[in-house]
């Protein structure tokens, strides 16, 4: 079995993003960018699922500037066999990154796709439902477990009210949430292989997508600042605080 | 996910420079945060999950050769590893020499023993990461050293006595430096001294006595003891009385990379310096607002940034087999002034929480402060430029 893994360059979730001062986004210049944490974690899955020897060959996919090489070299470091980049310098919205992976899937013929449930930096988290919707394949999201059977996957989802437990006909789409695994960080030798390993470029036109926005931003503001806080002597005070403010 | 210090690139290189390297030892970093250091040092222990996890990931065979194992990348490669280890506050003091001490090896080493050795070391398997060479009655002075090796048979009989032997207690084999021709005899003072690979676990607790140092940081140093230690014949490296010249070349690569380490110790406090003077509210307004803060963080800065293109100047010249022995000497120099330079701004930015242990800063402090002295001290440095880079008349 094939697994494909789409991954996508993002700020740095260490990064203290800083809004553009005509709020038309965020600032990314000279900021450090990562793979998508979600999407380690879903390659780190699919390299989990390869050790066990229930799939044979990892395919990192992802759509971006030229420099989203350097996310997929990193894949390729930590154990996936080969890369194909769809570069462009446009934004390029979760529908459109759907129809592209759809073009992919078809061409690739995977038995399971896996992808982190959002990104972190529009959280649009679209992208694996959509793409379960295009391609007409089952999807398992927000993973927290992910158990391959034959030719069928068992997939526990985090919902609100605990776990929830759903067995999906392969091909099908997963999306993986925080606590799905820890991923590994790659180890220098593997990082030396990652570099002869093969990573194609192409461009959405190849896949034959039309990427042009359906969204517009109309504004991009910083989250509000918090209020300072009040120093209370006791806990007799601390009680008296809250129900005067009407919390409890 | 392990929350980290806010990422802030403060050189081009962070990000340009064996970028994939340098995020991958940032990651296993990570997994080693202030408060295990803290640990460790209170404890005076030896931080062997931290050299595990650098060893597992392949880190500290990046100089070995990929036929013997390693990853087989240049001097440049190895010290952006050790900087981002120490920039990512960690210490790499505790295994920076399993990386280079088996240069003397492969240089000098016969086939068998680099075949015999080699991968090993590149595996973890063997830790050649303990160098006898400094005597309580020679340092810098190395011809004089006493440590007699003696031919018997098949063997050599090992007299004498080293001090500040980092890691003699973590390491399987030790290089070892002896005099096996009387100085007297030698036709230079120079020749008469040979290189030896030990195998400490065949002579530890018999011939070879190995004493713990306690000093004012975490290093696991010691002082050993050779007691008519009998070693194979085959452990001798090269040829017999050059021993001198065989570790000469390896020192040029020790100096360039701790002046790595000090980079990315003056890079860690800087970041943490800026970082608080920014955030620090005294008298209504944060401290980095007033020049008498933020001017001496700024010019460590500076200096850093300086001793950081000499480090790179000096590896590219390793790299490219050209002389560079006044170039790493600068860099260590320059390197080490930088580091405790910063490390005395963060504290003085930090104020009475500079000493506090939960900072780390006064450990880094003590850590960085090492490489004023060590493995050459600044006076030698200067010498050494006075006379053989300027040509003034030895000084000593």
């Amino acid at each position: 079995m094939k697994i494909l893994v789409p991954v996508k360059r993002v700020i740095d979730y260490n990064v203290k993003p800083r809004v553009k001062a005509d709020g038309t986004g965020v600032d990314l210049a000279n900021v450090k960018m990562s793979m998508n944490p979600f999407d380690e974690i879903a390659v780190e899955e699919a390299i989990r699922i390869k050790e066990a020897g229930k799939a044979d060959e990892i395919v990192a996919v992802s759509i971006g500037p030229a420099k989203a090489q350097e996310t997929l070299r990193t894949a390729l470091a930590m154990g996936a066999d080969r890369a194909i980049l769809v570069q462009t310098d446009d934004e390029i919205e979760p529908l459109a990154v759907a129809k592209i992976l759809k073009a992919i899937y078809e061409a690739e013929e995977p038995g399971l796709v896996i992808l982190g449930k959002q990104a972190i930096d529009d959280d649009s988290n679209q992208t694996g439902q959509m793409l379960a919707a295009l391609t007409g394949r089952p999807q398992g999201t927000f993973a927290n477990t992910v158990e391959i059977d034959g030719d069928s996957v068992t997939v526990k989802r985090e919902i609100d009210g605990g776990l929830e437990t759903v067995k999906l006909t392969l091909p099908a789409i997963v999306t993986t949430d925080l606590r799905l695994n820890e991923p590994r960080y790659a180890s220098l030798p593997n990082i030396m292989k990652a570099k002869s390993k093969p990573l194609d470029t192409k461009s959405p036109a190849d896949y034959g997508v039309d990427t042009a926005p359906r969204l517009t931003t109309t504004n991009v503001s910083e989250p509000p600042v918090r209020q300072a806080g009040i120093k209370v002597a006791d806990v007799d005070e601390l009680v008296a605080k809250i129900k005067a403010l009407g919390i409890a | 996910m392990i929350a980290r210090e806010p990422a802030m690139d403060l050189s081009p290189y962070d990000s340009e420079d064996f970028p994939e390297i340098r995020e991958g030892v940032r990651r296993l970093c990570a997994q080693f945060p202030g408060e295990y250091w803290r640990r460790l040092d209170a404890a005076r222990e030896y931080p062997s999950e931290f050299v595990a996890a650098l060893t597992e990931a392949g880190w500290l065979s990046v100089l070995i050769p990929e036929e013997y194992g390693g990853s087989g990348l240049g001097l440049s490669a190895a010290a952006a590893i050790l900087e981002t280890i120490q920039a990512e506050g960690c210490n790499g003091g505790a295994c920076h020499a399993q990386m280079y001490i088996m240069g003397t090896i492969l240089r000098h080493g016969s086939e068998d023993q680099k075949r015999e050795y080699l991968p090993r070391i590149a595996s973890g398997e063997l830790r050649l990461q303990a160098f006898g060479v400094t005597e309580p009655t020679s340092g810098t002075d190395t011809t004089a050293l006493r440590t007699t090796a003696v031919r018997d048979g098949d063997e050599y009989v090992v007299n004498g006595q080293k001090i500040w032997t980092s890691r003699a207690e973590h390491s399987d084999l030790m290089l070892l430096l002896a005099r096996t021709t009387p100085r007297e005899d030698a036709a230079k003072k120079t020749d008469g001294l040979s290189t030896f690979i030990v195998d400490m676990r065949e002579v530890a607790g018999k011939s070879l006595t190995i004493r713990p140092i306690r000093t004012m940081m975490n290093h696991a140093t010691t002082e050993v003891f050779f007691d008519n230690m009998r070693i194979p014949a085959s452990a001798l490296v090269g040829e017999e009385g050059k021993g001198f010249r065989y570790i000469l070349s390896g020192m040029n690569a020790e100096r360039s990379l701790i002046a790595a380490e000090c980079v990315g110790d003056a890079k860690w406090f800087i970041r943490k310096a800026a970082a608080y003077a920014g955030e620090r509210q005294v008298f209504g307004r944060a401290i980095g607002a007033n020049q008498g803060v933020a001017f001496p963080i700024a010019r460590a800065y500076a200096n850093m940034r300086a001793a950081e293109l000499m480090v790179h100047e000096a590896a590219r010249l390793y790299e490219a087999g050209k002389p560079m022995g006044a170039e790493a000497n600068m860099a260590k120099m320059l390197a080490a002034d930088a580091s405790v330079e910063a490390g005395n701004a963060c504290i003085q930015t930090h104020g009475g929480f500079g000493f506090a242990e939960e900072y780390d800063i006064e450990r880094k402090f003590r850590e960085t402060r090492l490489y004023q002295v060590a493995p050459i001290s600044t006076n030698l440095i200067l010498s050494y430029l006075a006379e053989h880079v300027l040509g003034m008349p030895r000084s000593y």
